[in-house]
């Protein structure tokens, strides 16, 4: 090409032209996609809570937060709350993570009322492919229907109940560490969530020992 | 103490060449000799730790209160562009012997995506240090930037030592040259994989 | 045409950008634990390649030769943007699993490299082309890079599983692995170019 000559004036009138453009381009782009992006957020969201807790009948699902104080670090997590169509507590869908081998690990983690594990869900991760990252097979598939109770949520290497996963097994502690969090975070916050049912006038009796209806678990769908 | 794990970190576990698989041309390109590598590494080191200032104060009091964070990638490259350019200025300037030293490398810089990589990196993954998952502060961005940048020169120094060696071996034809860098790399790589785990 | 068909085709085999010119390596060696994500990374790849190389051609009457470099950077980065955010919107896992590596597309020395050695110097169609030629260059050795590890680290070809599990060689889904299989590869790219002389 001919060499287009350089003088101040063509150089910041090129520049702010292009960047000017560019910007406007963006900006339109951005308001396009941007509503989009939110909703693929919220269907993960959505889907993340159906894959944790899978109750059958009319359910209405709340956003809420728990405070709770893990190791002295007080920290606020994010759950759903599943309330029956009588406005009875089902359970809860809480969001958890905890700091695995290759950087954060983000889960929810869907509770019966109870404290029953009913699923658990990776959102997030950074795990090393074929080692850390099965954690989103069989491996989290062992909590199901585990209540921690009587299933103690360490590796079975420190004197737990959870069988790791072969060579990774700061992700099986990071894991398990992740779902004790949100496990006492609920037992913890469950007894305000029992009166806390959304129109209904009242959420009656305590023991409200849900019963399990659908056996067929399907919290084990990995996307892997 | 913190600060010491995100070095250790950056350094050894999460090597920014063989873990992150950022700034391998450069990686690749500028260590035939020792000597080469150390300028390249001095220079990488002195632009990543300022772009990475530069840029996290741009997100923190331009991009995110004007709601713009999704130009990100551009202005931080931008950023970055201009600023390699003032450093080249100012270092002829105020220090001639500095910029013989360093003056090559400088242009190569832009476009190591080590540099573009960590200032995009440092803004918008939460990291895990000092045990509760946070946006890292400016003083960890400086910290966790010196520390990759410390990591690229270490890997590149002693990958250029042992490159030095190589060309007086004689390889398999084909393999001559860069496959036989890249598997060296490899097997690198592989004794860093012998860190992880450590903090 | 026969010219443009070469300019075309150059980029596929002969001037390939990775397995002969080398340029490009950050996210060949990090996105090709599978071939799927190769893949993607490829076609991402391409449509920025493509696009900044069309209009930085149409626009390189109107860029001052001092500024070319910014402008050309800006070109650039917008496209990356764009794709970045179509991404997030309609393939949010791909684009999770790619990461970093789709901003870092700014920094691809193949599309800065053929903005300045090309485009700015050809008209708008040879200047598609070669776009279109080397981005596809590109997804062919990724994809190729990808279907390798994948199937020695994970034993699968684009997800389909093919041996069992135990026959699998964790390393080459792992960094070491890329490098190592990247390395064999281009010393066979060049035996092969060398008995073909």
């Amino acid at each position: 090409m001919a060499k287009k000559p350089s003088t101040l004036i063509n150089m910041l009138v090129a520049l702010l032209v292009i960047a000017a453009v560019s910007g406007g381009v963006l900006g339109l782009v951005y308001g396009v996609t941007k509503d989009t992006i939110a909703q693929v957020d919220q269907k993960k969201n959505e889907a993340a809570i159906q894959a944790v807790l899978p109750l059958e009948g009319e359910i209405t699902y709340k956003a809420d937060t728990m405070q709770f104080s893990y190791e002295g670090v007080n920290t606020t997590f994010p759950c759903n709350l599943a309330f029956d169509a009588n406005g009875n507590f089902q359970g809860a869908a809480v969001k958890t993570s905890e700091g695995g081998f290759g950087g954060k690990i983000d889960m929810m983690v869907g509770f019966l009322a109870d404290g029953t594990i009913k699923g658990t869900s990776v959102l997030s991760h950074a795990e090393t492919p074929g080692l850390g990252a099965n954690m989103t097979g069989k491996f989290k598939d062992q909590f199901v229907d585990k209540n921690p109770n009587n299933f103690k949520l360490i590796v079975k290497k420190d004197g737990g109940d959870v069988d790791a996963i072969t060579a990774a097994t700061i992700t099986s502690r990071a894991f398990s560490k992740a779902v004790d969090k949100a496990y006492q975070a609920f037992m913890a916050n469950k007894a305000q969530f029992m009166n806390n049912a959304p129109a209904k006038e009242e959420a009656p009796v305590m023991e409200a020992t849900p019963i399990e209806e659908n056996n067929e678990t399907e919290g084990g769908q990995s996307n892997e | 103490m913190k600060y010491l794990i995100i070095i250790l970190s950056t350094i050894l576990v999460n090597n920014v060449i063989f873990s992150q698989f950022l700034g391998i041309c450069p990686f690749l390109g500028t260590s035939k000799k020792t000597s080469t590598a150390l300028g390249m590494g001095a220079a990488v080191i002195f632009v990543l730790t300022l772009a990475t200032l530069v840029t996290w104060l741009t997100n923190q009091y331009i991009l995110i209160p004007l709601k713009l964070t999704f130009l990100q990638t551009i202005a931080f490259i931008l950023i970055i562009a201009a600023l390699v350019q003032m450093v080249e200025i100012i270092l002829k300037k105020i220090s001639p012997s500095l910029y013989t030293a360093l003056g090559v490398f400088l242009p190569l810089i832009t476009t190591n995506c080590a540099v573009l990589g960590v200032s995009l990196t440092v803004v918008t993954k939460e990291f895990n240090y000092g045990g509760v998952a946070h946006m890292l502060s400016l003083g960890e961005s400086i910290v966790y930037a010196v520390g990759i940048a410390l990591g690229f020169a270490m890997a590149l120094v002693i990958f250029a030592g042992i490159r030095e060696h190589i060309d007086l071996m004689e390889p398999p034809k084909g393999m001559k040259g860069t496959p036989i860098a890249l598997i060296t790399a490899g097997i690198l790589a592989l004794a860093f994989m012998g860190f992880t785990g450590i903090v | 045409m026969s010219k443009n068909l070469q300019t075309f085709t150059k980029g596929l085999i002969k001037e390939n950008p990775i397995l002969v010119l080398l340029l490009g390596c950050c996210p060949t060696l990090a996105t090709t634990t599978s071939a799927i994500n190769g893949m993607s990374m490829g076609l991402a790849t391409t449509f920025v390649l493509v696009l900044s190389n069309i209009f930085i051609s149409l626009l390189k009457g109107f860029i001052p030769d001092k500024v070319r470099i910014p402008c050309f950077i800006v070109v650039i980065a917008s496209f990356v943007t764009v794709v970045q955010l179509v991404m997030q919107a309609y393939v949010p896992d791909i684009y999770e699993t790619l990461g970093l590596f789709i901003p870092l597309i700014v920094v691809n020395c193949i599309v800065l490299g053929r903005a300045e050695a090309f485009a700015s110097k050809n008209p708008v169609w040879p200047s598609l082309l070669d776009g279109l030629g080397m981005g596809l260059g590109f997804t062919l050795a990724l994809t190729l890079l990808g279907c390798i590890r994948e199937f020695l680290g994970s034993g699968s070809i684009f997800g389909f599983g093919i041996l069992p599990e135990t026959a699998n060689i964790l390393v080459f889904i792992l960094p070491p692995g890329a490098f190592i299989c990247l390395g064999f590869v281009i010393a066979i790219v060049n035996k092969l170019k060398k008995e073909s002389h």
